[in-house]
């Protein structure tokens, strides 16, 4: 049972945020893992999120938009149901990272932050996501997909298109 | 999934359980997981830093200072509660060594944070991975949710009264500069992740205002084996003032990239050619980013040096992080230049003017020479902002920025005016947007 009445999360999420307050020493700690799973369970950090969060920690909601404007991984707006997130960094981009990022630009139709019109795909180029040494390698919402080729890339979004790929949350 | 690679060259600490299914934890327990900690409950914090001062082991998450030293200057007695943080928040690019810690050794994290903890009277640690690693942190819950159910976490651990320890696992939301130790508190308290004003440090005081041990993940992962080989025994394997082993990414133009585990002061060369089997393709070696992309360049007639802090500061460059990136003669320095400081420029927190301004000049001025818009001086311009960076700001970041530039321009000047020269008509070979991200 959550501590808010109406939360917009669903219920487990709303469980799992009233644990995670209690955890750390300070309630606000719990702040910037709350946001990354409100997304995921949102979609994206929407006005009615930021107003539920900071009541959940009592902040106020400028506290709240201040720490989500500071990392990369919050969005304010909706993303692809996959948001396919392609590494161009150093060791990537030495093994062809850009040819498989404008391999998904031209196989799902959008470029850098779009989304495709059903909603399906996202794609973002980002910078380093840790699998140097299993370069190029890409991220479909938080599933690693590495050693890529156009092929393999073709076989994966084909895989989620599908609904039969692996949905990490 | 990432593959294990594996070299006859390798000394196997701490990679002695990958791919032998320790995330399980009574696998681990069988592959003398969690006896180091008992050890060290029965022997007492004076044990464990001598032991861990003994080992010579340093910092792995770049900066390379001793650990047990560290872990001394932690007060005995403190009005607030003392802190274990584990620093999983692997951002350098060319790094990807925690990666396969987190995969294949949680408990390891987690025993090497209890063991920190013991050393320096703290009851709680906090593992913090960055925000993109979450299926690792999925794997780094359940250790830590099976570590309490056996009582290895919590009150009374292994049944000692009085002795308790709590993990919390934390996790991100992208951003480099949370890998800098304060910063990584500020994030940790829910706070934009900007770096924090020393001293004090973090040792005295730190997280929530008590004192606070950060170690990178691969530290901690170590403290476990040393405990158990002791101290002079893991010092043996490495070099001189640099005990023990670390896990080397070796990643970009080679044939067998992964993550090698080598002894302190191993030959570049050797990782180079033996372990990581060579330039791909039979192609001619150009150039090497030694330990993370903040790390100045060598030169292929420079790799004649041992992988180990003093013997890289030595060759005017850093062992960083340990993620060697090889590049082969086909890659256009101007162009790694320029994707090297877009990084540094999208990652700078913006507190420091000198690397908030200077990266992005230098990610101007450099993009528009690798448009065919620049001029010889632009590369003097380059090191000048670089230079006038380096050591102006709150963190290393700055320097970070910074170190690689110069060493780019300094050891190929030749092929930026070449460059220059040769692009002369202006036509744009490339957006800005194209090469580095519309948005970023």
């Amino acid at each position: 049972m959550s501590t808010i009445a109406n939360s917009i999360f669903s219920p487990e999420m709303a469980a799992r945020f009233d644990h995670l307050v209690t955890i750390y020493p300070v309630k606000r700690s719990a702040l910037v893992p709350m946001l990354l799973y409100a997304q995921d369970d949102v979609g994206y950090i929407s006005d009615a999120v930021v107003t539920e969060i900071a009541a959940r920690l009592d902040l106020i909601e400028l506290d709240v938009r201040n720490v989500l404007s500071y990392y990369s991984m919050l969005r304010t707006k909706p993303a692809g149901k996959y948001n396919v997130q392609v590494c161009t960094n150093i060791s990537c981009m030495l093994r062809g990272g850009y040819e498989i990022l404008d391999h998904c630009k031209h196989k799902l139709g959008i470029g850098h932050k779009e989304v495709t019109k059903d909603g399906l795909f996202s794609l973002e180029e980002v910078e380093c996501i840790g699998a140097c040494c299993w370069a190029p390698a890409m991220q479909v919402n938080y599933d690693f997909h590495d050693n890529l080729t156009t092929v393999k890339v073709d076989e994966i979004l084909e895989t989620y298109r599908q609904g039969l790929g692996k949905d990490v949350k | 999934m990432p593959t294990l690679v594996s070299h006859p060259d390798e000394v196997h600490v701490i990679s002695r359980r990958f791919g032998q299914g320790a995330t399980n934890i009574d696998k681990y327990i069988e592959l003398d997981g969690y006896k180091a900690v008992q050890k060290a409950i029965a022997q007492g914090p004076d044990w464990i830093i001598n032991t861990m001062k003994a080992s010579g082991l340093r910092g792995r998450g770049g900066a390379g200072f001793p650990t047990g030293m560290k872990w001394s200057f932690v007060p005995k007695q403190s009005e607030k509660p003392k802190y274990v943080l584990v620093n999983g928040d692997e951002s350098e690019p060319g790094t990807c060594k925690d990666h396969v810690i987190f995969l294949h050794d949680p408990h390891a994290v987690i025993e090497g944070t209890m063991i920190a903890g013991l050393a320096i009277g703290a009851k709680m640690g906090f593992i913090y991975l960055r925000g993109e690693y979450r299926y690792l942190l999925k794997i780094v819950e359940k250790a830590v949710a099976d570590a309490y159910a056996k009582g290895i976490l919590g009150k009374n651990i292994f049944g000692h009264q009085g002795v308790d320890f709590d993990i919390v696992t934390q996790s991100g939301a992208g951003a480099y500069e949370v890998g800098e130790e304060s910063a990584l508190m500020e994030s940790l308290e829910g706070k934009r992740g900007v770096p924090r004003i020393k001293p004090p440090f973090p040792a005295v005081v730190g997280l929530y205002g008590g004192p606070t041990v950060i170690n990178n993940a691969e530290t901690i992962a170590a403290a476990p084996h040393i405990l158990l080989m002791g101290g002079e025994e893991y010092a043996k394997l490495g070099s001189e003032r640099n005990g023990g082993t670390r896990l080397f990414g070796i990643s970009g133009h080679v044939e067998r990239p992964g993550v090698y585990e080598l002894p302190m002061g191993y030959s570049l060369r050797k990782a180079i050619y033996d372990v990581a089997g060579g330039i791909k393709d039979g192609k001619k070696l150009k150039a090497v980013v030694p330990g993370g992309s903040s790390c100045p360049v060598l030169t292929a007639d420079e790799i004649d040096v041992g992988l180990d802090f003093d013997q890289m500061a030595k060759a005017g460059t850093m062992l960083g992080s340990g993620g060697i990136v090889v590049l082969d003669e086909t890659v256009s320095i101007v162009e790694f230049a320029l994707r090297t400081i877009a990084f540094y420029q999208h990652e700078s927190c913006g507190w420091c003017i000198p690397c908030r301004e200077g990266t992005d000049w230098i990610k101007k001025t450099l993009t528009r020479v690798y448009n065919g818009g620049g001029a010889k001086k632009d590369v003097d311009n380059v090191q000048y902002l670089a230079e006038n960076m380096l050591g102006r700001t709150f963190c290393p970041l700055g320097d970070a920025a910074a170190m690689p530039t110069i060493g780019f321009v300094k050891k190929f000047r030749k092929e930026f005016e070449d460059y220059i020269e040769g692009h002369k008509a202006g036509t744009p070979i490339i957006t800005v947007q194209e090469l580095v991200g519309a948005g970023h």
